[in-house]
């Protein structure tokens, strides 16, 4: 592990830290509103300042944090249990079998997801609370986010498919069920290791995307979306930058899980 | 030119202290006649659909409408009296069915084409075709039948409706008058201005009407603009940078946010002018046929449930903590903008969440361990809706949300995308409360039938009722068609501020605030005096100048 990488680790830690921390680091909780010190700088009372209705913005970012960390990573694992499935069966099976899960993967592909997630978020209950809703907006990402790395997954096990190792347990008799879960998968572990960490920023930025359009958490629950949000119609940088801590908190967790991904990629290798 | 010619002759006056004195007045004179003419550049925040003014719908269009066409009667935006353009005189018969108009004479369009009662007749009969489906007609269809026109002579003409017209008068000032002979068709003008360009998707130019027939009081001709430029800019971050950056002379609608940001830097620039005509309001959904828990049906068609729940909402807060002050606490369904029509009796509501329990005991409800309980011990929690992207709205829900919890009522706020927020509130039914706001253009309550009459689709709260399904909303209906079916302003008034006060005492809407008018205008711009009515900073463009250019 390189020294950037081990940086990366200690950034992530504690970032995870402080955010599972957040109920003591800020007692106030991410709701409350100081409506007397609405849209105010950093002060001792709120050390990131508060947000256009006054709440206090340095509760919000760790709580947001929490739940994109939390989540994101919930819908990558969603994501890639569904590539394994579906891309590292279609692929071990091959023939027909490959060709009809590849066809239907590139139908996913080609859907606008973006409109597809604001449809299916206009089709769901008005009626769920904030942590409802912010558990199936990952939902929704987890579950259209498969498609990539069931590509990969699907190549990567065709290849294995055709292995000397696995034509040998064939040959000896081993059932296909048994070679799938012994031989197959075991060997799909680095990629599936990579593609999990690579959908984690994907998913921390899609919701980011989703919470800017105003489709993704619902209020009053933060998440970095929101967050970001408040940079909307920013006119200069340099006038408020307490402002800009969320978006630096993501540019550097997604930063780390980049770094950790390379270690991946290189163990995978 | 002329005049600068004129007073360049002036300077010539012999001898020492009195040259200079002269010099000096000739300067301020020659200043101000500089300080004539100009470009005036402004956006349009969308692209103009027409330049038909009798096919007018969008706000883009309705702008060049404005700027360049020319109209009978026009509505002072400053005093919202009624005065003549290229009408001297008018009359409206006792039944509210006839009008007639005197009109100028020795006018021409911007074509050379002149003008005279056989184009309003045209114009009217153009604008009454039911094949052209004109919204500003649709505003004088009031029964079935043909308008009948009279030319009796160039400067007089009549014109008789199958029905009586509310406000009759008053509807004229949208109506641009075409030429019934020009080949130039729409693009020939009466306006202070004429379309001398169009970019699609970029820019439209407008330049002065060199026809144009009105003089100002030193009887200089107007319009004192040479030209006017909008460019088209959906924008409005960049609108303001480009405002900021002395690219645009004025920014006609601005928001609290931008305002402020404006004001810290720049506070002689930003005008606001006091409450608009403009409303933001929450209503419940009270569709009996509407796929919602009949137990919350029964909660959102109490009046004493609505009104309770109006009183735990600090509107105060909404104007202040939302619009940074730039708003007011909505008293009822009519701005105290609209001098006329506002019911002054009407008070704006209290904010009492203890006032707002006691409502709530009354009607059966109760506290348990800090949430709110029906008679049949269901939680009091709902949704409210509103249009993603709204940052204004999208506040005021949050803000309404932490309010409600102090009387345990638990609020989930969702923003939807506006088609998705349309179809729920006007097919779907499947809502249970939103936030969205009513845009005034009318100062005339005959232009919000479509929404108090219990048949209408825009009775947003319960619409297209075949019998009005309250008594309240059967008063309503009765008041709105007597002040519809009378001249007498005064009865009108009477009876309008009975709907006022019943809406008021039974919360249909829930009136949250009144948007202030707020705008930019540039120190470059002279004769500036931004109002309330559309359009807020240009309604007077033809006495505006531009200078330092």
């Amino acid at each position: 592990m390189s020294l950037w990488q081990k940086v990366a680790c200690l950034v992530l830690v504690l970032v995870v830290g402080a955010s599972l921390a957040a109920n003591w680091l800020a007692p106030g909780g991410y709701a409350k509103q100081y409506r007397e010190v609405t849209d105010a700088p950093p002060s001792r009372a709120h050390w990131l300042g508060t947000d256009e209705i006054g709440r206090d913005r340095f509760a919000r970012v760790l709580y947001g944090t929490r739940i994109s960390l939390l989540l994101a990573p919930a819908a990558a694992l969603l994501s890639t249990l569904m590539a394994a499935l579906i891309g590292g069966l279609a692929g071990y099976l091959g023939g027909a079998w490959a060709r009809t899960a590849m066809a239907v993967t590139d139908l996913f592909l080609s859907l606008p997801w973006l409109f597809l997630l604001i449809t299916a978020r206009a089709l769901m209950p008005l009626n769920v609370s904030p942590l409802v809703s912010v558990m199936v907006t990952f939902l929704l990402l987890g579950l259209l986010g498969w498609t990539t790395a069931a590509r990969v997954l699907c190549t990567t096990a065709g290849s294995l498919r055709t292995s000397d190792f696995l034509r040998q347990a064939r040959a000896a008799g081993i059932p296909g069920r048994r070679l799938f879960w012994m031989h197959v998968v075991p060997n799909l572990k680095p990629v599936l290791y990579a593609q999990f960490w690579i959908s984690i920023p994907v998913f921390i930025l899609s919701e980011a995307n989703l919470g800017i359009l105003g489709l993704g958490v619902a209020e009053p629950m933060p998440s970095w979306g929101s967050l970001l949000k408040e940079l909307e119609g920013l006119v200069s940088v340099g006038e408020e930058p307490w402002k800009f801590v969320p978006l630096i908190l993501l540019v550097v967790v997604v930063t780390s899980f980049q770094l950790l991904l390379s270690r991946q990629e290189e163990l995978a290798a | 030119m002329k005049r600068h010619v004129n007073m360049s002759k002036q300077i010539a006056v012999p001898c020492g202290k009195a040259i200079g004195v002269a010099m000096l007045c000739v300067l301020s004179l020659l200043g101000q006649a500089l300080a004539q003419g100009g470009e005036l550049r402004f956006c349009l925040r969308s692209e103009p659909k027409t330049f038909d003014p009798l096919k007018v719908e969008d706000d883009a269009s309705g702008a060049i409408r404005y700027l360049t066409g020319g109209v009978l009667v026009r509505v002072n935006r400053q005093t919202q009296e009624l005065q003549p353009e290229l009408a001297l005189s008018w009359k409206v018969s006792k039944d509210g069915r006839q009008i007639s108009f005197r009109l100028r004479s020795g006018v021409s369009f911007s074509d050379g084409t002149p003008f005279s009662a056989e184009d309003v007749a045209y114009t009217v009969q153009r604008l009454m075709d039911p094949a052209l489906h004109s919204a500003t007609g649709d505003a004088f269809r009031s029964g079935t039948g043909s308008v009948e026109t009279k030319v009796v002579s160039p400067t007089q003409i009549s014109i008789l409706f199958p029905a009586q017209v509310t406000g009759l008068d008053r509807l004229f000032d949208q109506v641009a008058i075409l030429s019934q002979h020009s080949p130039k068709k729409e693009m020939a003008v009466l306006g202070p201005f004429m379309v001398a360009d169009y970019k699609p998707g970029s820019s439209v130019l407008l330049k002065r009407n060199p026809n144009y027939w009105k003089t100002d009081e030193q009887g200089h001709k107007l319009p004192y603009l040479d030209s006017i430029q909008l460019d088209i800019q959906s924008n409005r971050d960049v609108e303001l940078l480009r405002f900021k950056r002395g690219e645009l002379d004025l920014i006609n609608s601005l928001d609290s946010e931008y305002f402020d940001k404006l004001a810290a830097t720049s506070p002689q620039l930003v005008h606001d002018a006091g409450p608009s005509l403009d409303s933001e309001q929450l209503w419940f959904n009270e569709v009996a046929k509407s796929p919602i828990p009949a137990y919350k049906k029964n909660w959102f068609r109490s009046a004493s449930f609505r009104r309770a729940i109006s009183e735990a909402i600090n509107r105060d807060d909404l104007s202040r903590v939302v619009y940074h002050g730039h708003a007011q606490p909505a008293v009822g369904p009519f701005s105290p903008a609209n001098k006329f029509w506002f019911n002054d009796k009407l008070k704006p509501q209290i904010y009492s969440p203890d006032a707002a329990l006691k409502e709530l005991a009354a009607d059966g409800f109760r506290m348990d361990n800090g949430t709110l309980k029906d008679r049949d011990g269901n939680e009091v929690v709902f949704s409210i809706i509103t249009n993603a992207g709204n940052k204004a709205r999208e506040r005021m829900a949050v803000l309404i949300q932490e309010d409600l919890q102090k009387i345990g009522v638990h609020v989930n706020v969702v923003t939807l995308d506006f088609p998705s927020l349309i179809e729920r509130i006007t097919q779907t039914f499947d809502y249970e409360a939103i936030i969205l706001g009513l845009t005034n253009v009318d100062l005339d309550p005959n232009g919000e039938m479509n929404v108090w009459l219990s048949s209408s689709e825009n009775h947003q709260w319960n619409p297209q009722q075949k019998t009005p399904e309250t008594q309240w909303e059967a008063e309503i209906d009765r008041l709105m068609r007597a002040q519809a079916s009378t001249s007498d302003a005064k009865k009108r008034k009477e009876a309008f501020d009975r709907v006022q006060e019943i809406i008021v005492e039974q919360e249909p809407f829930i009136f949250l605030i009144n948007k202030n008018a707020l705008s930019a205008v540039s120190a470059a711009v002279q004769g500036a005096n931004p109002v309330i009515l559309s359009p807020e900073t240009y309604w007077n463009a033809e006495r505006l100048t531009v200078s330092g250019k």
